[in-house]
C-alpha cells in the first residue's frame, strides 16, 4: 500500500515513537508570534531553559496587533523582541518589516514541500499549501518545538478531496473551501489531513492554494495539504536557485513528497466545482455556508479585506477589479490590510492601492487587526461585516458581532452596494 | 508542575461546538500571566440559561459536555483559564485535536465517552448538582448525584495521553526523554 504526502513526511521526520501511534517529528520549522509565544518564554526562563534548539529553524513575526496598541501588547512584543534579540533568532520581523504571519513566512521562502513545522496558531494548516506538514499546536507544544526541535503527534488519517471541473468566473479557492467546509461540518476532519488533488488545485496559484489550506483547521483540520508541482516550484525558485541546477530538477527532488496512485485514504470526496457559485457564511460557524443568491440583500456596516485567508496580492487584485467599478456605499466603511509589506509595496506599484482607497477604503498596516478583534476594526454590539477572515464566531471581531466569511470578490461587490452582493454582477 | 487533582461539582454544558473564543475571548489573549485569565472563564458562552458569573461556574472542577468542545483557536488560554479556576477534568463526546492535546500537554485531562455515556451523565444532572471522582490509575469515573444517585463509568486513556498526566505535562516529559 503507497503513502500520503503526511505519511512520506511522518516516516522521514520520525525521532521517537513512545508509544504505539504516538509519533515525535523532528521539525523543520517553529515559527512564533507574539501573542502565544511570550508565555512559553516566560515558562523557559522559569524552569531555568531559555535556550532555542535551532535559531536559524525558528521565525518571529509581530503579527496580531502591530503597532503595539497598549502597555500588555507592547509588553508582548517586547518579550518576543528580547528573546529573538538573545538567541540571535536573525528571521524576526519587527514593526516595518512585519507581516500575517502565514503571508509572511512562505513568502520569504521558509515552507518548503516535505518539511514539518509547527506555531502557536491554528491557522498553520496554511503551509500544507508547499506540500509540507504544518499543523497550529498551543503554547506547550510550542515551548517543547523551541526547546527540543521536536511535537508529538497521532498519526493523522488523510482524507483525498479532488476537485473537478474548472472554477467560473467570479468563483475562487475561499468559495471552494467555505463549500467543502459546509459539506464536512466544523468537525468533519478531526485529526485528519486534507489532501488536495485535482485539476482544479493543479491550476490555483499558491496564493489560491493557500486560502483552500487556510481553512483545513475549520472543518478541524490537522493540516491541509496541495501537491508540491511546478506552481511550488516557480513561487520558491529566488529561495531555491543556488540549491538545484535548475525548475526540472528542483520538481523532481519535490515530486517524491507527492502521494503514491495507491495511498490508502481514510475516504474519497469529489467535488465538482464548474457550477459553484459564490458562497457566504451566515450565522456563528464556518459550516454555515450559503451560495451568494441566498444571502444577497444581507445589510453590513463594515468591509474587512485581508488576513492569513486572503490577504494576498492575487485577492487585493481580484477585490480592486470589482472596486474599480464604483464607490464604497455611504452606509459602509471598509478596511484593506494587506497581509505583508511586500505585498503592500506590490499593490502600490500595481495601483491597487490607489483603487481601493478612491473608492473609499481605509488601508492599514499588515496585521491580523480585526480578524479576532485585537485592534483595528473591532465591531460594535450589533454590528455586522463582511469579511475575507476564516472565522464567524460570535463575538470574534467584537462582542455582539455578526461576521460574514466570503471571497475578496464577494466583499468588493457588497462593499460597492452595502449588502451583501454577487460579485459576477460587476463582471 | 505536579500532577493535578481531578474531580469535583460538575457543570454541565449542553452544546456541540464550544469554542475557544466563547472560552477565553481574544481580547484577554493580551495577558502573559495565566492568573490574568481567571475572571473570564467561559465569558462569551452562547448557552441558554447559562450566565459565566453564577456560583456554580466558580465551583466547578469537572466540565461535561458535548461534541467538537474546544474548536477553532489554538490558544492554550483554553485550558490555562480552565485550570486557574480549578477545573482539571472535561468529559465530552470528542474534541477539536488542538484543544485536547493542549489539556494533556498541561498534565489536565480532556476524557472522551460515548454519546450514551454522556446522555447518562446529563440525565444525572437533570435531578440535582452532580460530583465526580475520577480514578485515573484505574480508568474509572464514580459520578454521584444529591439524591444519592451514583453512575461508575470507565474511560479510555492512550499510553501517552496517561504519561503526560503523570508527568504533570509535555515539557516534563519531553525534557526527560529528548
Amino acid at each position: 500500500m503507497g503513502q500520503t504526502t503526511a505519511d512520506k513526511i511522518f516516516a522521514a521526520h520520525l525521532r521517537d515513537e513512545p508509544f504505539p501511534g504516538t509519533k515525535v517529528l523532528d521539525l523543520d520549522r517553529v515559527l512564533c508570534h507574539e501573542i502565544t509565544t511570550p508565555v512559553a518564554i516566560a515558562d523557559l526562563q522559569w524552569r531555568n531553559k531559555d535556550r532555542v534548539f535551532d535559531a536559524d529553524k525558528i521565525k518571529a513575526v509581530i503579527d496580531h496587533v502591530t503597532p503595539s496598541k497598549d502597555s500588555k501588547t507592547a509588553l508582548q512584543a517586547k518579550m518576543l523582541r528580547d528573546w529573538a534579540r538573545r538567541h540571535n533568532i536573525k528571521d524576526f520581523f519587527d514593526v516595518g518589516r512585519n507581516g500575517v504571519c502565514h503571508a509572511l513566512f512562505p513568502e520569504k521562502g521558509y515552507i518548503r514541500p516535505g518539511f514539518t513545522a509547527i506555531m502557536g496558531d491554528s491557522h498553520t494548516c496554511t503551509h500544507g499549501a508547499f506540500g509540507a506538514f504544518a499543523a497550529g499546536v498551543g503554547t506547550t507544544d510550542l515551548e517543547v518545538g523551541i526547546l527540543k526541535g521536536v511535537c508529538a503527534f497521532r498519526q493523522p488519517e488523510t482524507m483525498k478531496i479532488n476537485l473537478q471541473g474548472s472554477l467560473p468566473s467570479g468563483v475562487y479557492a475561499k468559495d471552494v473551501i467555505l463549500h467543502l467546509i459546509s459539506q464536512l461540518g466544523v468537525n468533519g476532519a478531526t485529526d485528519q489531513v486534507l489532501e488536495f488533488h485535482g485539476p482544479v488545485v493543479e491550476a490555483m496559484s499558491m496564493d489560491a492554494r493557500m486560502t483552500l489550506c487556510n481553512m483545513a483547521i475549520e472543518a478541524g483540520g490537522t493540516c491541509g495539504i496541495c501537491q508540491p508541482d511546478a506552481v511550488t516550484v516557480d513561487y520558491l525558485w529566488p529561495y531555491i536557485q543556488d540549491e538545484y541546477q535548475d525548475k526540472e530538477a528542483a520538481l523532481t527532488d519535490f515530486a517524491r513528497w507527492q502521494a503514491d496512485s495507491d495511498a490508502a485514504y481514510s475516504q474519497e470526496l469529489t467535488l465538482d466545482v464548474s457550477n459553484l457559485e459564490p458562497q457566504v457564511t451566515y450565522g456563528y460557524k464556518p459550516d454555515c455556508v450559503k451560495p451568494v443568491g441566498e444571502m444577497a440583500g444581507t445589510q453590513v456596516d463594515q468591509i474587512y479585506i485581508g488576513t492569513c485567508t486572503n490577504g494576498r496580492l492575487e485577492d487585493l487584485r481580484q477585490a480592486a477589479a470589482i472596486l474599480k467599478q464604483g464607490r464604497i456605499h455611504d452606509r459602509v466603511r471598509g478596511i484593506l490590510s494587506p497581509a505583508t509589506p511586500d505585498i503592500y509595496a506590490q499593490a502600490l506599484k500595481e495601483g491597487i492601492i490607489d483603487t481601493f482607497m478612491q473608492a473609499g477604503f481605509c488601508v492599514t498596516n499588515p496585521t491580523c487587526g480585526a480578524c479576532l478583534g485585537m485592534s483595528n476594526g473591532v465591531l460594535a454590539e450589533g454590528e455586522v461585516c463582511a469579511s475575507t477572515s476564516n472565522r464567524n464566531f460570535n463575538g470574534r471581531m467584537g462582542k455582539g458581532g455578526m461576521v460574514h466569511l466570503m471571497s475578496p470578490a464577494t466583499a468588493a461587490a457588497t462593499a460597492l452596494k452595502g449588502e451583501i452582493t454577487d460579485p459576477r454582477s460587476f463582471q | 508542575m505536579t500532577q493535578k487533582t481531578f474531580g469535583g461539582p460538575v457543570l454541565f454544558l449542553d452544546r456541540d461546538d464550544i469554542n475557544t473564543d466563547e472560552i477565553i475571548p481574544a481580547k484577554y489573549l493580551t495577558e502573559v500571566e495565566k492568573q490574568a485569565l481567571q475572571p473570564h472563564m467561559l465569558e462569551d458562552l452562547q448557552l441558554d440559561g447559562f450566565s459565566p458569573d453564577a456560583p456554580k461556574v466558580a465551583e466547578a472542577r469537572v466540565i461535561v459536555t458535548r461534541g467538537n468542545f474546544g474548536c477553532g483557536s489554538s490558544r492554550e488560554h483554553a485550558p490555562w483559564v480552565f485550570e486557574v479556576n480549578g477545573v482539571h477534568t472535561i468529559i465530552a463526546e470528542s474534541y477539536a485535536r488542538i484543544f485536547r492535546q493542549n489539556m494533556f500537554n498541561g498534565g489536565m485531562l480532556a476524557l472522551e465517552l460515548p454519546k450514551e455515556k454522556i446522555d447518562q451523565l446529563f440525565d444525572l444532572g437533570r435531578q440535582s448538582e452532580v460530583e465526580i471522582a475520577v480514578d485515573v490509575p484505574n480508568s474509572t469515573l464514580v459520578a454521584r448525584n444529591q439524591q444519592g444517585q451514583q453512575l461508575e463509568l470507565g474511560f479510555d486513556l492512550s499510553p501517552f495521553d496517561r504519561s503526560l498526566v503523570e508527568a504533570g505535562g509535555w515539557v516534563e516529559f519531553a525534557d526527560a526523554r529528548y
